[in-house]
C-alpha cells in the first residue's frame, strides 16, 4: 500500500468528461455526457482521500458506500465495487447520470475545500454501464419470508422499496400505469440524459431480485389501497405515485392552443415518440420558437427536447436570475451552450392568440429582485411600465406539480392541506401497513430523493412486519450454506442465550 | 475486463434479454360488431377491470405498439363474463385503423383503466338520459344504473338518421318512456335530441337531472336547453389526452371559469358550468397532424392492397 493520500498528492485537476460537441448534439437525441473510460475512472479514483468517516456517504441520501466502491474499483476489482455500489443503489447507471451530485455527495466531499470534488457521480455511471455492458447482477442470497408487498407506481421511489424489499425476502409486485415500467425515468427524462436501454437495463435488474412488474394498472381505479390489503393479501403497500398534475399559472390565454405543460411535451416525447410522428401516432404539433417557462430540470429538458425536435428559436423565461433558477448548473450551461436563449427576470402576464386560437405571443413583463421571501431567495417584483410582447408560438409550463388526486380520492388515506399523502419520519401513512414516499409526499423533488425515500419507507415496512433488518448484507458465494444455529447467520451476532426448558 | 477508454460512451446492444416485465395475458377482443360504415363495437376480456368498471368511467387503449393512447368511455361491462364493451367511431386514424384491425380473437396492445371519477348516481326520482349519436353508448350504463336504483328514466336518443341507430332495444329495456330523435325524421321525432328533453320537459315538471353525452355542441344545445328551468344537467367531457391519470394536462377544461383536469376531476361536469367553446376549440389543436395521419394511412393501405 502506498503512503496515505493527501490533498496535496493526488491528481490536482478533476478528470474532465468527454461531452458531444454542443453544435452537433442539438440535433441529435444521442447521449450529451459521454462517460469515463478505465483511465479516465482510474485517475478519478485516485483523487480520493479515503476518509474515515466519509462525508459523501452521509451526504448520498441512500447512503451508498462510497469510498469502498472507489476502494474496489483502484483495486480493479470492478465487480466487487459495483457490488458495493449496489448493495445500496439498484440503479447506479441511472443515478451517475440523473443525480444532483454537486449538492449530495459532492458537495460535503473533503477535497471540494480546496480543489474540485470528486466526480463521484461520474465514476457510478462508469461502473453502472460496465455491468450492464458485462451483464453482471448483484443478487443477494433471499430467503422468502411469506410476505407479499404491494409497490403503486414504478418510478425511482417504487424501485427502490421494492429493491429492498425483495432483498428482505418478501414477494414483490410493482403496479405501473403506463405500459413501460420506470416512471418519470421513462417519461420525464430524455434519452440524450439517460437512454432508454440503460433505464431497461436496470429495471430488468429488478425482475433478477423476483419483482414482478405489472403495467396498465391504475391502482386506485383498477383496485384500490383498501383491497391491495383486504382483498388482494398483501401484508404492506408503498404508494410512489409522483406528484404529477402540472400547474398553469391562470392568465388568461392559457387554454390556447399551442400552451401545454412540460409532463405533456415530454410524455408525448419521451413515452410516447411523437418526435417520430407519425411512424408513432402520437402527434405534438412542435412550435417555431418555444417559449418555456420556469428555470428548473424539466425546464432544461423540456427546451432541449423542442431544440432536438428542430425549433427554429426556443427560450427560458424565468422570473428571477440564474443564481435563484433550481435546475442544476451542469443542466443550465448544457443549455446554453446549445443556443437555448435564457430571459431571466421577465414574467409572463397574459397569452395572445390569433384567430384560429393558436399562441401568436406572450405578453411579459420584467421584474427585478426585492426582499428574500419565505424560500430565502430574493422576491421578484414587478418593473411598473415594462410590459412587452414576446413572440412565440408554443408555450411550454414547467412551473412545478401539484399533488396526484387519484389515490386520495379512491381511499381513506389521511391528505395534508394541498392534497400530498401525510406520514410520519418511517413513511408510514394513516392507514396500518400502508407507506409512501417520493413526490406524492414531499412534492416535486429528484430522483435520488425519491429513492432515498423508498428506502426509507422499505425500512419502516420491514419493522412493521417485524422482518430483522440488520442492513446485513448477504454475500451470493456464502448464500445457501449461511445455517448457524437456528437459522441465524453467525456474523449477525444477534442472538442472545437462550434457556431451554 | 472488457473495459477500455471511452467504452463507457456507447452502451453495447447486448445487454441481457431477461423478460423485464411480467407478461401480462394480452388484451383479447372476443367480440365485435359493426353498427354502421363507421360505427363499431368492441367487447374485450378483461375480469379485473369488468369488476371495477361504473358508469361514467373511460379506458385508455393503444392497439398496437407505435399507437397512441386513445380515450374511450366504457359502453358497457358484464362482471360475470368479464368482459368490457366500447364502442367506436372511426374517426381519425387510430380508430380506422383499429376498425380494420380489430376481430374477435385479436389483441390489444394495452388497455388501462377504468379511469375517472364515476358518474354520480344518487336516489334520483326521475331523470332524462339523453345519447345523441355515439353518445348514446356511454350513457348507457347511466341509464341502466338509475333504473336499477329505482329511478324513473325517461330515454332520448338521437342520430342522423335511420340508419345509424343502433342499441335502441337494450337502452329502451332501461327506460320508462324513450324517445327517439333524427336529423331527418327517417326515425321517431324529427329534429335534434333537444326536441326529446322539450318534449319530457313538457309532460313532467319533476324532473331532477338531466344526463347528456355526445358531441360538444350537443352537450352544449342539451345544457341551454336546461338552463332556464334550472334543471341539474350532468354531461360528460371528451377533451384530448395523454396520460388519462392527471399528469399532463392536456385535457384541461374549463368549468366556471375554473381549470379542471377531465380526467381526474371529470369527465362528468355540471352542464351549466361548461365552458363548451373553450372545448370545442381545444379539440382542434391537431386537426392538421390528423389529416398527415389519415392521409398518410390511407396510402400505406392502397400500397398493401395493390401489392
Amino acid at each position: 500500500m502506498a503512503k496515505k493520500k493527501t490533498i496535496r498528492t493526488i491528481p490536482q485537476e478533476r478528470t474532465p468528461i468527454a461531452v458531444q460537441d454542443p453544435g452537433e448534439r442539438a440535433k441529435n437525441f444521442s447521449e450529451v455526457a459521454l462517460g469515463y473510460g478505465l483511465d479516465e475512472t482510474l485517475n478519478e479514483c485516485e483523487r480520493c482521500l479515503m476518509c474515515p468517516e466519509a462525508a459523501c456517504v452521509a451526504g448520498c441520501p441512500v447512503g451508498i458506500d462510497i469510498p469502498g466502491f472507489i476502494a474496489k474499483t483502484i483495486e480493479k476489482d470492478y465487480q466487487g465495487a459495483y457490488d458495493i455500489l449496489t448493495d445500496a443503489n439498484l440503479l447506479p447507471a441511472i443515478c451517475g447520470r440523473v443525480c444532483p451530485q454537486e449538492d449530495q455527495c459532492e458537495g460535503v466531499c473533503p477535497v471540494g475545500d480546496t480543489l474540485e470534488p470528486v466526480a463521484i457521480g461520474r465514476l457510478e455511471r462508469w461502473l453502472g454501464d460496465l455491468a450492464i455492458k458485462e451483464g453482471w447482477s448483484n443478487v443477494p442470497y433471499i430467503e422468502p419470508n411469506g410476505f407479499r408487498i404491494g409497490i403503486v407506481g414504478s418510478g425511482p421511489a417504487g424501485i427502490a422499496c421494492a429493491a429492498d424489499m425483495a432483498k428482505a425476502g418478501c414477494d414483490v409486485t410493482v403496479y405501473e400505469a403506463f405500459h413501460k415500467p420506470g416512471g418519470v425515468l421513462r417519461y420525464g427524462i430524455p434519452e440524450f440524459r439517460l437512454p432508454n436501454e440503460v433505464i431497461d437495463a436496470e429495471v430488468s435488474a429488478l425482475a433478477r431480485l423476483g419483482v414482478k412488474i405489472k403495467c396498465n394498472t391504475l391502482v386506485g381505479r383498477l383496485f384500490t389501497i383498501e383491497q391491495m390489503l383486504d382483498e388482494m393479501d398483501f401484508d404492506a403497500v408503498f404508494i410512489g405515485t409522483g406528484a404529477g398534475y402540472p400547474s398553469f399559472m391562470g392568465i388568461p390565454g392559457e387554454s390556447l392552443n399551442g400552451v401545454l405543460s412540460a409532463n405533456e411535451l415530454l410524455t408525448r416525447c419521451n413515452l410516447m415518440h411523437a418526435g417520430e410522428f407519425p411512424d408513432y401516432d402520437t402527434p405534438l404539433h412542435l412550435g417555431r420558437q418555444v417559449a418555456v417557462i420556469g428555470a428548473g430540470n424539466t425546464a432544461m429538458d423540456a427546451m432541449r427536447v423542442c431544440l432536438r425536435l428542430g425549433a427554429e428559436k426556443v427560450s427560458c423565461v424565468y422570473r428571477r436570475t440564474k443564481a435563484e433558477s433550481p435546475a442544476r448548473a451542469e443542466e443550465t450551461d448544457h443549455a446554453e451552450e446549445e443556443g437555448i436563449e435564457f430571459h431571466w427576470l421577465t414574467a409572463p402576464v397574459e397569452i395572445l392568440g390569433d384567430e384560429d386560437n393558436n399562441v401568436r405571443a406572450m405578453k411579459c413583463v420584467r421584474m427585478e429582485l426585492g426582499e428574500p421571501d419565505d424560500s430565502g431567495r430574493r422576491r421578484p417584483v414587478p418593473i411598473e411600465g415594462s410590459e412587452f410582447e414576446f413572440e412565440t408560438d408554443m408555450i411550454v409550463y414547467a412551473i412545478g406539480t401539484n399533488a396526484n388526486p387519484i389515490i386520495g380520492q379512491t381511499s381513506k388515506l389521511k391528505l395534508n392541506a394541498w392534497g400530498y399523502i401525510e406520514s410520519d419520519e418511517d413513511l408510514a401513512t394513516s392507514m396500518a401497513g400502508v407507506y409512501a414516499g417520493g413526490d406524492i409526499v414531499t412534492g416535486g423533488a429528484t430522483v435520488i430523493l425519491a429513492m432515498g425515500a423508498g428506502r426509507k419507507a422499505a425500512k419502516g415496512m420491514k419493522a412493521y412486519l417485524g422482518i430483522r433488518d440488520s442492513d446485513f448484507v448477504y454475500l451470493p458465494d456464502q448464500g445457501k450454506s449461511s445455517g448457524g444455529p437456528f437459522g441465524f447467520d453467525v456474523r449477525e451476532k444477534t442472538f442472545s442465550r437462550v434457556r431451554l426448558a | 475486463m472488457g473495459a477500455k477508454s471511452g467504452d463507457g460512451a456507447v452502451l453495447s446492444k447486448t445487454i441481457d434479454p431477461l423478460p423485464m416485465v411480467d407478461e401480462e395475458p394480452a388484451v383479447e377482443i372476443v367480440a365485435r360488431e359493426d353498427f354502421s360504415d363507421v360505427t363499431y363495437l368492441l367487447e374485450f376480456r378483461h375480469p379485473m377491470m369488468a369488476k371495477a368498471a361504473k358508469p361514467g368511467q373511460f379506458v385508455i387503449v393503444i392497439p398496437r405498439e407505435h399507437g397512441e393512447r386513445i380515450p374511450l368511455t366504457i359502453a358497457d361491462f358484464d362482471r360475470d363474463k368479464g368482459t368490457i364493451t366500447l364502442v367506436i367511431q372511426a374517426v381519425g386514424k387510430t380508430t380506422k385503423e383499429m376498425q380494420q384491425a380489430c376481430r374477435t380473437g385479436t389483441t390489444l396492445f394495452s388497455v388501462v383503466g377504468p379511469m375517472g371519477e364515476p358518474s354520480h348516481i344518487g336516489d334520483l326520482g326521475k331523470v332524462v338520459c339523453v345519447g345523441g349519436g355515439l353518445g348514446v353508448a356511454p350513457v348507457f350504463p347511466q341509464a341502466r344504473a338509475f333504473k336499477e336504483n329505482g329511478a324513473y328514466v325517461i330515454g332520448v336518443i338521437g342520430f342522423r338518421n335511420k340508419d345509424l341507430v343502433f342499441w335502441e332495444d337494450k337502452f329502451r329495456k332501461y327506460c320508462d318512456e324513450f324517445i327517439i330523435c333524427s336529423d331527418d325524421g327517417s326515425v321517431g321525432i324529427k329534429g335534434l335530441v333537444t326536441e326529446g328533453i322539450k318534449a319530457a320537459m313538457d309532460n313532467h315538471d319533476d324532473i331532477d337531472e338531466v344526463i347528456a353525452i355526445g358531441p360538444p355542441i350537443m352537450m352544449k344545445a342539451c345544457a341551454e336547453t336546461t338552463r332556464p328551468s334550472g334543471i341539474k344537467t350532468s354531461v360528460s367531457l371528451n377533451p384530448i389526452m395523454v396520460d388519462g391519470t392527471g399528469m399532463c394536462g392536456g385535457c384541461r377544461v374549463k368549468i366556471g371559469g375554473k381549470m379542471q383536469f377531465a380526467c381526474v376531476d371529470g369527465p362528468d361536469f355540471d352542464g351549466h358550468q361548461v365552458d363548451f367553446d373553450d372545448l370545442m376549440n381545444r379539440l382542434k389543436r391537431f386537426t392538421e397532424d390528423e389529416k398527415l395521419a389519415v392521409e398518410r394511412w390511407t396510402e400505406t393501405c392502397r400500397a398493401g392492397k395493390a401489392s
